[in-house]
């Protein structure tokens, strides 16, 4: 469960992405670089185009202009299980898991290329399958004890909690290894105990070198872990810096206040 | 005695041969979530490829082939795995009732190929002197009828293990994932067009292969076994005995075809003859009232899904 970390290179890379349906432009025109083992922090008021990015990045969306680079290779073209296999990995800001199977099952899923995924394999070579699956039902099984799940890890995933379907988003996607995870709101409807588990377990992982990109509307979790911050607002990005930075700038503070009379 | 024990046979060569199209039909609704409302056409496909690869030569009537019965067998799969990749090519890009109004026309417009393209299919008249596989081993009705349950016993029994190797399987658990969440189950990786194209083919190959074995048993093939009624018959079964269940997907085929030939029976004697012609109507309101409760009181079916998907994934 350790992502390699590339120095400082760019692991993921946004020229110009813009998104626009009919007249309205969700995202326009948003560049960025995010570095090998950061923490990015994407943020901004409701409607300014987060969850619309992240579903451009991930390939739910097609975008209309710019590109997207994982590792200098372009992944706006590819279909989502593409983007998935390319190395890109994104959990939903309203979780979505597979409801009538374990937790340990929805954990399994995750894998790419899995021998046993070839119906065929199943019939013809059972034990290539059945070792395969011990592997994996191992690692899953670490990974679940690692999100704090092991408790219930045999229930089916409709019988968890909001916060517990948020580390389980986050164990599916855990089990890929992927260059970069994309949360989507992950302290959002959680507990404040649990949150400090999630806020925990990002941190951890980002120590182990995973890379992440998160959108978040707790400004205490976006201010302490996340480094460099995103700010969107109607679609543009207006800053790109460092926590304190953001706090001062006065686009961003408009963005946030500025409807206010 | 030997009366009820001919019978017993029958029913459950009938029942068993439904079974194994209610096996498809619970690949594609069960695991995958593929709302097909086209059963009966598949199972026609299948009937009539048995039909002419098997049966004697005709005057003016394609066929005559005269082949084994096995080849005969895989030929129906064959023809039907091939009609649901056409069907599934177009169609699988289509969400729920969609594709189920899509399925439910392709259906209907088999059943009236079969009707009207005379060529191939001898139009209303069917295709008849289909042989029976079991008649040379045998002699006498129960010997043969009891032949023949082996070999459907044997064949459904292949197709059942089958298939819990596959369901119960990595496989499986794609399945169900794109069932559960197809958008999330393609962010994690999964294919969603392959996976449902995959599970509608090899699901359209048993309901081939569920008409074959009929053609072979009942030894003649009209256009008038394929009419809706069957899929929904089919969908009942699946619903009384358990989606996402193999076994039961067999038991509910036993029970809703028991349900409906008692039921043809005990019309037949308690109903007055001046009314009897409505008999079969009375049979389709039986079959929509248990599924109606079924729904209500047992959404879920006899034997419920399991939420283990994998074998090798048990805790």
């Amino acid at each position: 469960m350790t992502a390699t970390v590339s120095g400082s290179q760019t692991v993921l890379q946004l020229e110009g992405v813009t998104k626009r349906f009919g007249g309205f432009t969700a995202v326009d025109n948003v560049s960025f670089d995010l570095p090998a083992g950061t923490i990015g922090g994407l943020i901004g008021p409701n409607g300014a185009g987060k969850t619309t990015l992240f579903n451009t990045l991930a390939g739910m969306i097609q975008l209309d202009a710019g590109q997207v680079v994982l590792n200098r290779t372009p992944i706006h073209t590819l279909p989502p299980h593409q983007i998935f296999k390319a190395g890109l990995a994104r959990t939903f800001q309203i979780p979505r898991p597979f409801r009538e199977m374990t937790v340990l099952e929805n954990v399994m899923t995750a894998p790419a290329n899995q021998a046993g995924e070839k119906f065929w394999n199943n019939l013809l070579r059972p034990r290539k399958v059945a070792r395969e699956e011990q592997a994996l039902r191992e690692q899953a099984l670490s990974i679940i004890d690692f999100c704090d799940l092991s408790r219930v890890s045999a229930d089916a995933a409709a019988s968890l909690s909001g916060g517990q379907l948020k580390l389980l988003e986050l164990a599916r996607v855990l089990m890929s290894e992927p260059e970069i995870i994309l949360l989507d709101e992950p302290a959002a409807g959680v507990n404040p105990s649990l949150m400090v588990t999630l806020v925990d377990k990002i941190t951890e992982l980002n120590r182990r070198g995973y890379t992440f990109l998160i959108i978040e509307h707790n400004m205490d979790v976006v201010m302490s872990i996340c480094d460099p911050i995103m700010v969107m607002a109607r679609g543009r990005l207006i800053y790109h810096g460092d926590a304190a930075g953001a706090r001062q700038d006065p686009a961003v503070l408009d963005a946030y206040l500025g409807d206010l009379p | 005695m030997i009366g009820v024990i001919s019978y017993l046979v029958f029913f459950l060569i009938l029942a068993l041969i439904f079974s194994i199209a209610v096996l498809g039909l619970n690949l594609q609704w069960g695991y995958t979530g593929l709302f097909n409302a086209g059963v009966a056409g598949f199972i026609a496909v299948g009937a009539y490829t048995m039909a002419i690869m098997t049966g004697p030569s005709r005057e003016a009537v394609m066929g005559g082939f005269e082949l084994p019965f096995v080849v005969g067998l895989l030929g129906a799969m064959c023809t039907a795995g091939f009609a649901a990749l056409v069907v599934g090519l177009i169609t699988l890009r289509l969400k729920d009732e969609y594709l189920a109004v899509a399925t439910f026309g392709i259906a209907v417009t088999i059943q009236l190929v079969c009707l009207n393209w005379e060529y191939v299919t001898g139009g209303t008249l069917g295709l008849i002197s289909i042989p029976n596989p079991a008649k040379p081993l045998t002699d006498g009705p129960l010997a043969q009828n009891s032949v023949f349950l082996l070999i459907v016993v044997g064949v459904g029994g292949i197709a059942f293990w089958s298939l819990e190797r596959i369901v119960q399987s990595p496989w499986g658990r794609m399945l169900k994932a794109i069932r559960e969440d197809a958008d999330a189950a393609a962010s994690l990786g999964k294919s969603p067009t392959r996976i449902r194209l995959e599970s509608f083919v090899l699901g359209c190959m048993l309901m081939g292969l569920s008409g074959a074995l009929y053609v072979a048993f009942i030894g003649y093939v009209s256009p008038s076994d394929f009419l809706p009624i069957v899929t929904f018959q089919i969908w009942t079964m699946l619903i009384v005995g358990g989606s996402a269940n193999n076994r039961g997907a067999v038991l509910g085929a036993i029970i809703v075809w028991g349900v409906w030939t008692s039921s043809g029976y005990v019309i037949s004697k308690l109903v007055p003859t001046e009314i009897q012609a409505q008999g079969g109507a009375m049979q389709a309101v039986l079959i929509g009232l248990i599924l109606v409760l079924m729904l209500l009181c047992r959404p879920r079916g006899l034997i419920g899904e399991r939420m283990n998907v994998s074998r090798h994934a048990r805790i």
